[in-house]
């Protein structure tokens, strides 16, 4: 094995730190749709009206038991057939906040179910109004079990995004892959994105159990 | 049951598919295809049987008395669920011939699907074992069986029947994983699709049936899941 540290220090690192912007850019887009996405798909799931109901909770089965590479892929390829010509970095992130919009409905749905049902009943007697119900009552004891859920899907959203590079969006893997592609040496790039990936998301873990604690505490006060 | 309904109705949708491809134009991509999800299931039996094994070792492993060996198994289960699964299978293939081992695409991939997803099982098979009451590893004490006995004849079997739901859905999540086999040169049916896609410009037909076919897969494992689940929690039910 012959590690070559000029090679890592002139070409990898300056080169995946370029890229480390589209990923965590990615990211952060990919996380704010899937929370809206998600939200939306709770409520089209929760609705009255059963065919509504029925129909978004099969989508729902569908897109989770599809791998999400096949569907970047198929939104990728789809898109322009149907005349949506959008970049791969756009679309991407359309079809990695899909997929993880039906996880976050999820994460809602329990995490409104675990309030015991006689909370609603009380905000009931008490003659508060809807908004005040939610927003004092529900949304404050619902909070401890979505948000370290939803902070784990940030996460899983982190890893998930070198799929983008099979459509040629510019993140973290792409760039190691070229970089592999031109050099011919793959193993310091390769590497240094893992310790990269490895490094962020033990840290980010971290950054979600002291939310999920200082929650916990604010809860019990 | 809703799922087995949907499960055969989504079947029923497949054949009529691939009835209805067979006798048009669209034969042209199918036998690609077909030999894409040959490649997928093998990929896919591989992996699940590396993933449960590794589950076993390195769940045990964690709460061992031996401090190397929990290292060992606490090191393997962070780095693998630290790191992206693709990133890994770039690592195995491109990075370990390096070091002077080659690894063919299929064992890489293979590999790099079972080591990853049981780093995620061992923390399903900790938790089993720990759901299992204390008095029973304390009642096999008592009983002056040996250590190994009171882990393999009392609580491994008590712990399965916890597991089973956990186990069931990393193996879909597994199967959805070997999607990415193809950045180890492997030609999989998400590939394959892809290759087609790019010959005949079939978008819609070509991933609508992959979609299917993933979905398909999923559901038998979904009823293997609940089967196993019957199957090992008959005891509960006799009543003792």
């Amino acid at each position: 094995m012959d590690w070559r540290w000029d090679f890592t220090l002139d070409v990898v690192i300056p080169r995946l730190w370029e890229a480390a912007g589209v990923t965590v850019y990615a990211t952060f887009a990919s996380f704010l749709l899937a929370l809206v996405g998600g939200l939306i798909l709770m409520l089209l799931k929760t609705s009255k009206n059963r065919i509504v109901s029925i129909v978004v909770t099969e989508f729902i089965e569908l897109i989770r038991a599809t791998p999400l590479l096949v569907q970047i892929f198929f939104l990728f390829f789809l898109l322009p057939e149907v005349g949506i010509t959008l970049p791969p970095l756009t679309s991407g992130i359309i079809a990695i906040a899909l997929y993880n919009s039906t996880l976050c409905a999820e994460v809602y749905r329990a995490g409104l179910q675990a309030v015991p049902r006689g909370q609603w009943e009380a905000a009931m007697a008490l003659n508060l109004s809807a908004y005040r119900t939610f927003r004092r009552i529900i949304i404050p004891q619902s909070l401890p079990p979505i948000v370290p859920a939803l902070g784990n899907y940030l996460i899983a959203i982190f890893k998930e995004t070198p799929l983008l590079s099979f459509v040629a969006v510019g993140e973290i893997m792409h760039a190691s892959k070229l970089i592999g592609s031109e050099y011919y040496r793959f193993t310091e790039a390769v590497t240094i994105a893992g310790v990269f990936f490895l490094v962020m998301s033990l840290v980010s873990a971290q950054l979600v159990r002291l939310v999920e604690t200082y929650l916990q505490r604010s809860i019990q006060r | 049951m809703a799922g087995r309904i949907v499960a055969v109705v989504a079947l029923t949708a497949f054949l009529f598919g691939l009835s209805f491809a067979t006798f048009s134009e669209l034969r042209i991509f199918l036998p690609a295809m077909l030999r894409g999800a040959v490649v997928t299931l093998q990929v896919s039996m591989l992996a699940a049987a590396l993933f449960v094994v590794m589950s076993f070792l390195a769940g045990i492993a964690k709460d061992s008395g031996l401090r190397p060996v929990r290292w060992l198994a606490i090191a393997y289960i962070e780095v693998f669920r630290g790191t992206s699964l693709l990133v890994q299978l770039f690592w195995l293939y491109f990075v370990l011939p390096e070091f002077g081992i080659v690894l063919s695409p299929m064992l890489a991939g293979v590999l790099g699907v079972g080591l990853n997803f049981g780093a995620y099982g061992a923390e399903v098979v900790r938790g089993a074992m720990l759901a299992v009451p204390k008095g029973q590893h304390e009642a096999s004490v008592a009983l002056n069986l040996s250590e190994r006995a009171s882990l393999f004849r009392i609580v491994i079997p008590q712990a399965v029947v916890v597991m089973i739901p956990g186990m069931t859905n990393l193996t879909i999540e597994l199967i959805k994983a070997t999607a990415l086999v193809s950045a180890v040169t492997l030609v999989d049916i998400t590939y394959a699709s892809v290759q087609q896609n790019q010959l005949h410009y079939r978008t819609l037909e070509i991933f609508t049936i992959t979609v299917m076919l993933y979905y398909c897969f999923a559901q038998f494992v979904r009823f293997g899941g609940s089967a196993l689940e019957d199957r090992f929690s008959r005891h509960l039910r006799r009543g003792h």
